[in-house]
């Protein structure tokens, strides 16, 4: 399958993952990204940082989150079982709060007073205005001015706890130019302010440290099945926007060959019609945000806009570290479409009384397709990212209904 | 020899401060690209930068990203800027010029076909905004074609990363006057000072500073001790809005020539 040896082993030193990754940024940012590097690079491997860490995961996010079996799920589709990994009861509602508690951590270890964020579905910015206001940082958040329109309740619950959400006007007005608008934040004011990137895209070393802090998804349900069944899962799969919760859930089963690895992307209208996300399914290598990876771009290069249902999906480039695996053959990428995940997200809510986010409602619909290729007693590994509650105002309004 | 080192000789030799203006390609509009580029040169320009315009331009400000956006908004890709510069040159065999923009037109275009037809053209160099030198491996067939890599140097540059730039600079190393991006006009000509003359000494190139550079004033400033001066989004901000050829060169002129009569002045 594939000449690679050890997916453990990446990044390199430089941060690329085979041709992918790297450092593409404006000499400005070399410095700072230079010196969170060497801060990144001390503090995984320090024994104090790795407890503190530890303990807020423990007490603050409320980890290790349970794998669930839905068994009426299972029951319905009528293939192998379906695993849910509960990121969805989490603090803050979903995977993107084990990465800030992080970089929050790493933030205040270099001195840092000010934390900036970039959003789209609202979820990474809450959880950083979270964190920031617990450990007394200033918190600027900043979100596409079409995600605004579409999460307004995150936009509220990020001003509840503190933070200042800026609207991005400029371009597609969604989360690629909200990540531009925040990195010309950071570039200005480098001295003080820490950039929590929300995913595992930018440049090195924030692909290898997002990773890192979500990759307790993955160690966790890999001990929890073998805990708990004996045994590893045939298959795992989870939705893929910027990829920070589907690598969490992938890193730790990397070596293990016989486990079968699908993410699941945003084909939203469908990826005939052009109107979808899936940058790894549909895209080209090229170079956006600071890494090399797979993008959806136009002959010119210019970035195109993407389309889906639900905002934290609709990033027209991926993590590095999902090109090198596509391209390795150690995982395989397909498009879910947003009425795909209506379904999923309906069937999940009346079968399980589980609302999912829109985001993981794609591993949802994705996991049903898979259960359907195995015998039943297979077992289908979904990580549940997140909790719906954000997106009931946007399924109501997509299906007439007034709340 | 390349045009740009040929013009840095000549300013030299003349004890000239080089004038070097910014403008995005297409803006404001598609149409007159060239005759644009020929008001420069006839306001004092010595060397243009001629912007390509990107979707997600990361390091500029908001005069240069929306002149960016109108460009794309008109259809304005790579292989049309060829075309302006190719173009120009039928009229102006002298005045360098420096593609600037970002990785991705040219990774998508493929780099030793944009080497090519980039030479072919006429282009003499290109300053890709976000391949900092660790990453410029990916340009050898543009350097090997002769295309001079010009680098960015930045307030927060380490001084070991400083030595390696001016040893690496070619055609003239790019300083970057404030940590921040174009058209925010923090300019603080003492804070630059010292540290472009030390550059100067060092690298084996011209030295020319940017960003915050916005009048004959704040030019003459930065003229005491750079080699050149690059003036952008003050002048895509006069440019824009106007679509006829000759409001568009009267503008640039209007805008270009107070700057070259204060920079020539005693
Ligand atoms: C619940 C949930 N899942 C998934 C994502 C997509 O991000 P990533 O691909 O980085 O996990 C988001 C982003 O906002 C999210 O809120």
């Amino acid at each position: 399958m594939s000449t690679i040896d050890d997916f453990h082993a990446w990044p390199d030193a430089q941060g690329r993952f085979g041709n992918y990754g790297g450092s593409y940024v404006a000499e400005t940012l070399i410095a700072p990204l230079a010196e969170l590097t060497e801060a990144y690079l001390r503090l995984r491997k320090d024994p104090a940082f790795i407890a503190e860490l530890d303990r807020d995961l423990t007490n603050y996010v409320g980890r290790p989150s349970p794998i669930y079996f839905a068994e009426r799920l299972t029951k319905h589709v009528g293939g192998a079982r379906i695993l849910l990994k509960r990121e969805d009861l989490n603090h803050t509602g979903a995977h993107k709060i084990n990465n800030t508690v992080g970089q929050a951590l790493v933030a205040r270890h270099m001195g840092k007073t000010r934390i900036i964020a970039e959003t789209g579905a609202g979820q990474h910015g809450v959880a950083s205005a979270t964190v920031a206001t617990r450990l007394g940082l200033e918190c600027v958040v900043y979100m596409g001015a079409v995600d605004i329109e579409r999460q307004k309740a995150n936009v509220y619950r990020m001003k509840l706890l503190g933070a200042e959400v800026v609207p991005v006007t400029s371009g597609s007005k969604t989360l690629k130019d909200a990540l531009n608008e925040a990195m010309r934040d950071w570039v200005t004011n480098v001295a003080d302010t820490f950039y929590i990137i929300g995913t595992v895209a930018g440049p090195h070393p924030y692909p290898l440290m997002v990773r890192d802090f979500n990759a307790i998804v993955g160690r966790e349900a890999r001990a929890q099945m073998l805990a708990q069944y004996g045994r590893l899962p045939d298959v795992l799969t989870a939705c893929v926007g910027g990829g920070s919760n589907a690598i969490g859930l992938f890193h730790a089963f990397l070596n293990d060959r016989d486990v079968r690895i699908v993410g699941a992307e945003a084909a939203g209208e469908g990826i005939a019609t052009g109107h979808h996300a899936a940058s790894l399914a549909a895209g080209r290598p090229g170079v956006l945000h600071g890494n090399r990876t797979y993008v959806l771009c136009d002959d010119n290069g210019q970035i195109t806009e993407t389309h889906s249902v639900s905002a934290g999906l609709d990033y027209p480039g991926v993590g590095p570290e999902h090109a090198f695996l596509k391209d390795a053959g150690r995982a395989d990428y397909v498009g879910v479409t947003d009425d795909e995940a209506l379904e999923a997200f309906h069937l999940l809510a009346r079968s399980e009384g589980i609302l999912a986010a829109l985001e993981s409602s794609h591993a949802v619909a994705q996991a049903i397709k898979l259960a359907r290729e195995y015998p039943k007693d297979g077992i289908v590994l979904c990580n549940l990212s997140g909790r719906g509650d954000k997106d009931v105002h946007t399924i109501a309004e997509r299906e007439g209904v007034e709340v | 020899m390349n045009r740009i080192d040929a013009r840095f000789a000549q300013l030299k030799a003349a004890h000239r401060t080089g004038l070097i203006p910014f403008v995005t390609a297409g803006d404001p509009s598609p149409e007159h690209v060239v005759a644009l580029m020929h008001a420069l040169v006839e306001a004092g320009a010595d060397l243009i930068e001629l912007g390509v315009p990107f979707s997600d331009p990361m390091a500029d400000g908001p005069v240069i990203q929306h002149a960016s956006e109108r460009a794309i908004a008109k259809g304005v890709g790579l292989a049309d800027v060829l075309g302006w510069v190719a173009e120009f040159r039928q009229r102006d065999a002298d005045t360098p010029v420096v593609l600037m923009g970002y990785l991705n037109p040219v990774e998508i275009h493929g780099y030793a076909r944009f080497a090519r037809e980039a030479v072919q053209a006429g282009v003499d160099g290109v300053l890709l905004v976000d391949c900092p030198l660790e990453e410029s491996a990916v340009l050898a067939s543009l350097r090997e074609a002769g295309l001079r890599q010009i680098l960015l140097a930045a307030p927060t540059t380490a001084p070991a990363r400083m030595a390696a730039l001016c040893e690496s600079a070619e055609g003239f190393l790019y300083y970057v006057s404030f940590a921040g991006i174009t058209g925010a006009g923090r300019l603080s000509t003492s804070d630059i000072a010292a540290r472009v003359a030390d550059i100067r000494a060092h690298a084996r190139t011209p030295v020319a500073v940017g960003f915050g550079v916005r009048d004959a004033q704040s030019a003459k400033a930065i003229a005491a001790f750079a080699d050149a001066v690059v003036i952008g989004s003050a002048l895509v901000e006069r440019l824009a809005g106007a679509d006829e050829e000759g409001e568009i060169a009267a503008r640039a002129r209007a805008f270009l020539e107070p700057i070259r009569t204060a920079l020539d002045a005693p």
